[in-house]
């Protein structure tokens, strides 16, 4: 192992540096005019074997011997609910489900854990789920990473679905990890893009890396089920059929309970789910300081709207980690969003993009934010904003 | 009580940059940081410590340089550290990951009273190692921690979900990771310093910890990147300078609030 996972031959190698250029992991440099791989950075990911115009270089990692994973059939959607209400995100993984299903050729199944939760099945059905698995128990009745665990891992083992999937809210990412690690598979995290790669019919998954800089691409090719999560709306949801015609299955499982109890829950009414909102006015660190917030917030109101921040005015202090739009923070796609004073970091955009129309106020005309407005404006927010509120009032109180 | 912390070094992914010819990552002059999370999971460790009397232990797999963070975090009043580096380790997942770190976390302790990871790490995003090793260790999880009290055998703790604040019971031993909203990490002192430097840090490989090799590294890693490229950027639209006019910006605003029917 501690050998690095291609070899170069010295032979045939001619210093053209095409493989330097393919490899994505710094891993090869150039020695004279040979190139030399850092076994230590390697990942094996082939980019250079394929680079190479003189098949100089070959991949010596060893070939995992191919367990049998044609037993491994259909995709599957944790559909997580609260209460007995599934989560929009289970919808919108269901929709995605469908194209993947068609794509594989198989077959896709809702999986609902919960007590009191058999109404689900008819919505699940209707969002576009075959079958659904359904575990009703008391056990399940309040989220417990350990129990969940070992009712999906359960059900895992008894069923064998090639793919499994999950929103990657607070339970999905905490228990899908432990769901991996039990059934000895991969889990591929904040999932942005998902496909049926056209040959090998393996799950392709997208994802952001080292902080948004970068996009990569992870299979699991020798493992089941292929498990990702993603995150709320990164994919849509689609209109539901309530003429679709699907099968539900109880199934009665053997569930230790878990050791810890949740002995309070606080719902703070005041907190906003952004992820939810069709108009955020967000502002970022150009606000220069908290009071300010209070004018982005006049302007919500009047749109009928919610506050997004960037991260630095979390940082700052300004304001808390609930509002903070971006990987970090929350997945956004609302009808418009406006942003005042953000540069538009990688990270940032990563959690807006999806928004329908974004408008841009930045003094920067090299702002990266307008990269991606539809409506960019050069200019001070200090100067636009009060301006934009007062046009909105007087428009209000023209149309009464 | 015996508390374990497992801390990473991280780039400072607010400065990595992308070369635009050859798509890879620039890493030249990126300074190397202890992974943000990781100092909040450290502070809940060391109040513990402060308030109850305990042992805290830190544990860092990484290259050789990565004993930085294990110096940091004696200097804050860690009691011993071990930092995991082998080429064996080299190209893991979080399964393998976390695999190399519950053989090392055992090797410490059959049965440490707590484990204490970071929400997630800053260069993968995953949250996925705290976890994972739960699993391997056969400890209950307990995740986004904003503070942790125990009494005894039993904690509770605060942790930020989705739609709130839960507040969550239990008996340890526990696995637990831990967010940002919980106590504001110490410095470290200038005494823990000039003792920190001094140290010797013990470096454990494979064989040090039992570890299956067929379980470690790129090798027992079941996810395989297999494409890496930028982000695609969007073209913006329009763009106008409201610098001279503020006031044609504002009709512009509003025009398009009135198409997209909204104002
Ligand atoms: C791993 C990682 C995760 C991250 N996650 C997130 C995340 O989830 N969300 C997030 O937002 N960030 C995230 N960040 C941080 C991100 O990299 C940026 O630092 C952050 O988004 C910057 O916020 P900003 O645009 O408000 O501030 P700045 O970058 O400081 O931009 C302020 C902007 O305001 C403009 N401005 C100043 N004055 C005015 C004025 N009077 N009128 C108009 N414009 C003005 C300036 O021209 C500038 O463009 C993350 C970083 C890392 C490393
Ligand atoms: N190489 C490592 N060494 C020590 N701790 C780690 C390592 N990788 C991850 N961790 C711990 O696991 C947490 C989650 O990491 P991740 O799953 O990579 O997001 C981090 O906050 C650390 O506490």
């Amino acid at each position: 192992m501690a050998d690095a996972p291609i070899f170069i031959d010295p032979e045939k190698c001619r210093g053209c540096k095409k493989c330097i250029t393919a490899c994505p992991f710094d891993a090869l440099y150039m020695e004279g005019k040979l190139a030399v791989v850092k076994p230590d950075e390697c990942r094996a990911c082939n980019a250079c074997v394929k680079a190479c115009p003189f098949k100089a270089i070959v991949s010596t990692a060893a070939e995992t011997p191919k367990a049998d994973l044609s037993a491994f059939k259909g995709i599957w959607v944790f559909a997580e609910q609260h209460q007995g209400k599934v989560q929009e995100v289970a919808y919108e993984l269901l929709a995605t489900g469908r194209r993947l299903a068609k794509d594989r050729g198989c077959e896709l199944a809702a999986v609902v854990l919960g007590h009191n939760v058999k109404d689900s099945a008819a919505h699940l059905i209707a969002a576009g789920a075959d079958k659904v698995y359904m575990v009703d128990q008391p056990e399940l009745a309040a989220y417990e990473a350990d129990v969940y665990t070992d009712a999906l891992n359960q059900l895992i083992a008894k069923y064998k679905p090639e793919v499994v999937l999950a929103g990657a809210t607070a339970v999905g990412r905490a228990f899908f990890a432990k769901v991996a690690v039990r059934a000895r598979t991969g889990l591929t995290a904040d999932c942005t893009a998902l496909s049926i790669d056209k040959e090998s019919y393996l799950l392709h998954q997208t994802r952001p890396a080292f902080g948004g800089n970068i996009m990569a691409t992870i299979m699991t090719p020798n493992h089941r089920p292929q498990m990702a999560t993603v995150r709320p709306k990164v994919f849509r949801m689609a209109p539901p059929d309530p003429k679709r015609k699907g099968e539900t299955l109880i199934e009665a499982l053997k569930l230790v309970a878990g050791n810890t109890r949740i002995i309070k829950t606080e719902r703070s009414s005041s907190s906003v789910n952004i992820a939810e909102a069709e108009i955020i006015v967000a502002g970022g660190r150009g606000l220069k300081k908290a009071e300010n917030l209070e004018q982005l917030k006049r302007l919500a109101d009047l749109l009928g709207g919610v506050v997004g921040v960037s991260r630095a005015c979390v940082d700052a202090g300004w304001i808390s980690a609930a509002y903070q739009v971006g990987q970090t923070g929350k997945t956004v796609c609302p009808k418009l969003y406006l942003a005042f004073g953000i540069s538009g970091a990688i990270q940032h955009l990563e959690g807006m993009r999806g928004a329908d129309t974004i408008i841009a106020i930045n003094t920067d005309p090299h702002a990266a934010i307008f990269n991606v407005a539809d409506l960019g404006i050069v200019g001070d927010l200090f100067e636009i904003l009060p301006m934009l509120i007062e046009a909105i009032e007087a428009k209000h109180n023209g149309a009464k | 009580m015996h508390i374990v912390v497992c801390v990473k070094q991280v780039p400072d992914t607010t400065n990595v940059r992308i070369n635009p010819e050859t798509n890879t990552l620039m890493r030249e002059g990126v300074e190397s940081i202890i992974n943000p999370f990781d100092e909040f999971a450290l502070e809940e460790a060391l109040k513990l410590k402060d308030a109850h009397g305990a042992r805290v232990s830190v544990v860092s797999m990484g290259p050789p340089q990565a004993e930085v963070v294990l110096r940091e975090a004696m200097a804050r009043g860690a009691d011993d550290v071990v930092l995991l580096t082998d080429r064996a380790f080299a190209g893991a997942d979080t399964l393998a990951t976390s695999y190399a770190i519950s053989q090392a976390i055992k090797k410490i302790n059959a049965r440490p009273d707590l484990v204490l990871f970071g929400k997630q790490a800053i260069d993968g995003d995953t949250a996925q190692v705290g976890p994972g090793v739960s699993e391997f260790l056969g400890y209950p999880l307990v995740t986004y921690a904003k503070s942790i009290k125990v009494e005894g055998d039993t904690y509770t703790v605060e942790t930020m979900m989705d739609e709130g604040v839960d507040v969550i019971e239990g008996k340890l031993p526990a696995v637990m990771t831990v967010v940002k909203e919980a106590s504001t990490p110490r410095f470290a002192t200038l005494s823990g310093w000039m003792q920190a430097k001094k140290a010797d840090i013990p470096r454990w490989g494979a064989k040090d910890v039992n570890a299956d090799l067929t379980m470690c590294g790129l090798d027992g890693s079941p996810t395989k990147v297999v494409k890496i490229f930028a982000p695609p950027v969007k073209t913006g639209g329009t763009r106008m300078d409201g610098r001279e006019q503020p006031s044609a910006a504002v009709d512009a605003i509003v025009k398009l609030l009135q198409e997209k029917g909204v104002a």
